[in-house]
């Protein structure tokens, strides 16, 4: 298909490597009707399926006369429309949009206090690596749109994150979203706001007025699209000033249910490097943690970057749960089980709690105000942490629901 | 000669010819219901007469020896491939058959590779007639568009040494690349520049074939030790610069999986064995090829270490994996079916419970039982499944050949068979209402682990009571179908012609299913 070199739009990602996407190359013509042509990887089974799904987009933008060209390699219809409407869209000036259907499944909401351990990055323009991510059970999956899509490939990653949101099964994870950094990202909440997003991750986050101008503009929007869903906010701290603010943005709006710290950012902001000692880094993970738990919010620990190294991984886990933190991010699927496995209470941290449950289950019944466990008694707060360990202990599957009976 | 005729249905629903290349062919009459009666074919007696005393029978070149043994128009050649994707010499025979002006020979290849897909040209010319054996990548694409002379036919490694032994196929000719060898024609595969693991894909050739010419570039002074090939059976040797390429043994298919997709996979399979009580002290695995089925080796072993148990014995596809288990004391023993890896080769070297076994010992339907009904539990892959648990491995869905069959049919006769797929590649469902090929029937095959659920056979009562409260996602096939085809839409079938290309035999050596040609 020849193309002029005026009034062309391209969308999505070709070549080496690339699956289960497609490449749109769209031209708006003056007249010759609708020329198009498909060259998809999977044409037997769905060539008919894709041109169909290609007709109806372009009729709803009363497209009359263009050329339009699909290198499609196996993208599924939600990822073939989103490339197709970001296209027409680089070209006209449309308020219509072509929402691929809510998945029943997709409508639910998460409450504050959800683990959180794990949460699996995914680049917001890459289809591919979005398909399969619920299977591998993250607590919550995170579509990309700040550091992992190019800067060329920010408007169109709103189509595909904005119908991912929509038309892919997520298996119950929480459905987050990072957007732009602020005032950027104000453009981004439009396509992710009225799509039942359970989250949104707010990058490099230094003050509290940041989260106050995010919030009026999602509750612009809840309001708009009539959204009653709470839709929870996780700021990203990556720079000393957030460090130095983290307390006063934990405490800037009821909807902030965790913080997260970025290194990467951070200690480049600080001039050094980071390391694996983390020494760097020990006084902002420790005022995260602290203004987190100050403000009754989870503390989230940055990625681990070594996808191939689990044991030091697993160590790495170790050390961030010992600092008070609540969960850490992925970059890779792998990485999940062993985020959960060590995030969770060990065997030793679960037979004291089931002690500690007990003797505070046998005061109860005897009407005692204090609870002892041998000659030593038990602080309140010290019964609360051991519950709290046991209910997880019971969701990660470490302990049977049934634990007092079978011990 | 037609290709084939008369054409009947089978007992799993398939049209397929009852004369094919002009030989009568039985149709499959259901599992274990078609038993042949007589004798099995026998070659020629031979005289010591014949044969140097001095024990000396190499000739200069290849050449000298399949003009010696009377290479003419019509006849059946055999090779084999244990050096898989690093083989060097069946392309010299029938470079050599085609400056002789040789015609219309039948190459029956134990397995065929991509460094053989120049003998499309070979094909072309008419200097082959037809595959018997597997046809592979290009090859099984020339011989998908209709582009064979013959009729293509494939066979399971234990139905070639089936057909082998029961005279379907008499091969005229057989040249056994051996890394080691003797004058003799004692020959290793263990040793040698070029050690690349096992002979034991030649060994029904040479017992049964006219012919036998063992080439080599590793000649050693008689006694060749190990003689994986008895010499007794040979009648030439020769001896090349390279017989193989040893490094090209380990492919794609023989490296474990790093998606994590796949994995996931993999730690299912693991788990649910787990679960269901297959993994116990001294039980019994094989896994085949393919990253998927060998990563599920390395789950097995973290169970039996954790556990303190061992596996008594794994059937193999041997490589760096099974022989670490083996080494680490997780393994008595591996019964070596192939070599996968150059680890492989040398711990059938070093290790005393590295084995050596054969398609007689392992697979041969036509025996007094075999290796494979054996096995507590084999994983294999599949290109497609349907919702009767059917499955497929030689073509794709757009009814492309692509794959052999290898030991697959086989192995389903193990005690549980579980295939671990994905539900859907690239948008194009892997569970369908019907298999493009039926290469398995599905009362053999047990268990499908898709990254969205597992689903067991409806036979299997016992694997269900088993898994009653499992934490695995145990779904029915028909919800898997159709969760495919939710998140991927519904594929159209695509287009192929009535005619038939290619038939697919089953253990016992009747057709289980044709191969149609793919329309352009």
């Amino acid at each position: 298909m020849e193309f002029s070199n005026e009034k062309i739009a391209i969308a999505g990602n070709k070549g080496k490597g690339i699956r289960s996407d497609c490449f749109v190359t769209l031209e708006l013509t003056s007249s010759g009707g609708l020329q198009t042509e498909i060259q998809s990887k999977v044409a037997v089974f769905f060539g008919e399926e894709i041109k169909k799904t290609v007709v109806s987009v372009l009729n709803y933008f009363d497209i009359k006369n263009a050329k339009l060209l699909i290198e499609d390699t196996g993208a599924i219809d939600c990822v073939i429309t989103a490339r197709i409407e970001a296209a027409i869209k680089m070209l006209i000036k449309t308020d219509k949009v072509y929402l691929p259907e809510m998945y029943a499944e997709n409508n639910y909401s998460t409450t504050k206090d959800r683990n959180r351990f794990s949460r699996l990055y995914l680049p917001g323009n890459s289809p591919s690596l979005m398909l399969n991510a619920g299977i591998h059970k993250p607590n919550g999956i995170i579509l990309d749109l700040e550091d992992a899509v190019a800067t060329d490939k920010k408007f169109e990653a709103r189509f595909l994150v904005r119908n991912a949101l929509r038309a892919i099964d997520f298996y119950g994870a929480e459905r987050m979203v990072r957007i732009n950094q602020i005032p950027q990202g104000l453009e981004d909440l439009d396509y992710v706001v009225p799509n039942n997003v359970n989250l949104i991750l707010v990058p490099k986050c230094e003050d509290a007025d940041q989260i106050h101008t995010l919030n009026n503009r999602i509750n612009d929007l809840k309001k708009q699209h009539n959204i009653t869903n709470e839709i929870w906010l996780m700021p990203i701290i990556e720079s000393a000033k957030g460090v130095m603010n983290a307390y006063q943005i934990a405490l800037s709006a009821p909807n902030i249910v965790s913080m997260a710290i970025g290194l990467e950012d951070y200690t480049a902001d600080l001039g050094t490097r980071r390391t694996n000692e983390a020494t760097e880094s020990f006084f902002a993970r420790s005022v995260l943690v602290n203004a987190c738990r100050a403000a009754g919010l989870q503390p989230i620990d940055s990625v681990f970057s070594d996808i191939a190294d689990m044991d030091a991984l697993k160590e790495n886990v170790l050390k961030s749960k010992a600092l008070g933190f609540d969960g850490m991010g992925c970059i890779h699927p792998r990485q999940i089980k062993v985020i959960h496995e060590y995030f969770a209470p060990d065997s030793v941290e679960i037979d004291k709690a089931k002690k500690i449950v007990l003797a505070f289950d046998e005061a109860t019944a005897k009407g005692l105000g204090v609870v002892s466990l041998g000659t030593k008694m038990i602080d309140p707060p010290v019964v609360k942490r051991a519950i709290k360990t046991i209910d997880l202990a019971i969701n990660m599957g470490k302990l049977s629901k049934d634990w007092r009976n079978e011990a | 000669m037609k290709k084939y005729d008369k054409v009947v249905e089978n007992a799993v629903g398939r049209l397929v010819p009852t004369e094919v290349n002009g030989v009568t062919q039985h149709p499959f009459m259901g599992i274990g219901k078609y038993k042949p009666v007589g004798r099995k074919y026998a070659p020629q007696i031979a005289s010591c007469i014949d044969y140097p005393a001095d024990g000396n029978k190499t000739l200069p070149t290849l050449k000298d020896a399949l003009i010696n043994s009377g290479l003419r128009d019509g006849m059946v050649i055999s090779t084999h491939h244990h050096f898989r994707n690093g083989d060097l010499i069946a392309i010299q025979i029938f470079e050599i058959a085609k400056e002789l002006g040789i015609k219309d020979l039948v190459w029956v290849p134990s397995a065929s590779f991509e460094c053989q897909s120049i003998l499309t040209e070979y094909l072309a010319d008419g200097t082959i007639h037809h595959i018997e054996g597997s046809m592979n990548g290009s090859l099984g694409r020339f011989t998908s568009e209709g582009k064979m002379k013959g009729l293509g036919i494939l066979r399971s490694h234990g139905g070639r040494y089936q057909a082998i032994q029961d005279g379907e196929v008499v091969i005229d000719i057989a040249v056994i690349a051996a890394p080691t060898a003797d004058a003799f024609g004692n020959a290793t595969g263990d040793r040698g520049p070029a050690a690349c693991g096992l002979l034991g894909f030649a060994l029904a050739d040479s017992q049964y074939a006219n012919k036998v010419v063992v080439v080599t570039d590793n000649l050693v002074p008689f006694p060749c030790i190990p003689w994986q090939i008895q010499g007794n059976y040979v009648d030439y040797v020769v001896v090349v610069d390279k017989v193989g390429i040893p490094e090209k043994i380990v492919s794609g298919t023989t490296e474990v999986t790093k998606s994590p997709d796949r994995l996931l996979l993999a730690e299912w399979t693991a788990q649910f064995c787990d679960e269901a009580g297959i993994i116990k002290d001294g039980f019994s695995f094989q896994a085949g090829a393919g990253g998927t089925a060998l990563s599920i080796g390395i789950y097995f072993a973290e169970i039996l270490k954790e556990r303190g148990m061992k596996s008594r014995w794994a059937r193999g596809g041997s490589n760096k994996y099974l022989v670490k288990m083996l080494e680490d004391g997780l393994l008595d023993y591996i019964l070596d079916g192939q070599t996968f890896d150059l680890d492989g080769v040398r711990s059938m070297r070093e290790n005393e419970g590295h084995v050596n076994t054969s398609p007689f010992t392992s697979y041969n339907y036509h025996g007094k039982g075999n290796f494979s009904s054996m096995v507590d539990v084999v994983i294999l892959g599949a290109t497609e499944v349907d919702v009767n648990f059917n499955a497929n491995v030689v073509t794709h869905s757009d009814g492309y050949l692509l794959h052999g069959i290898g030991g697959w049919q086989n192995c389903l006769h193990a005690k549980c068979t579980i295939i671990p797929v994905p539900l859907f590649r690239d948008r194009i469902p892997v569970i369908l209402d019907e298999v493009t090929t039926i290469c398995g029937p599905g009362e053999l095959i047990d268990v499908i682990v898709t990254e969205r659920g597992i689903a067991i056979n409806p036979k299997r009562t016992d694997l269900i009571e088993k898994m009653k409260n499992s934490k695995l996602p145990i779904r029915t096939i028909q919800e898997l179908k159709e969760e495919a085809e939710r998140i991927c839409g519904k594929a159209a079938k695509p287009k192929l012609s009535d005619e038939i290309v290619a038939v697919v035999k089953w253990v016992d050596g009747t057709i289980i299913d044709s191969i149609r040609k793919v329309e352009k």
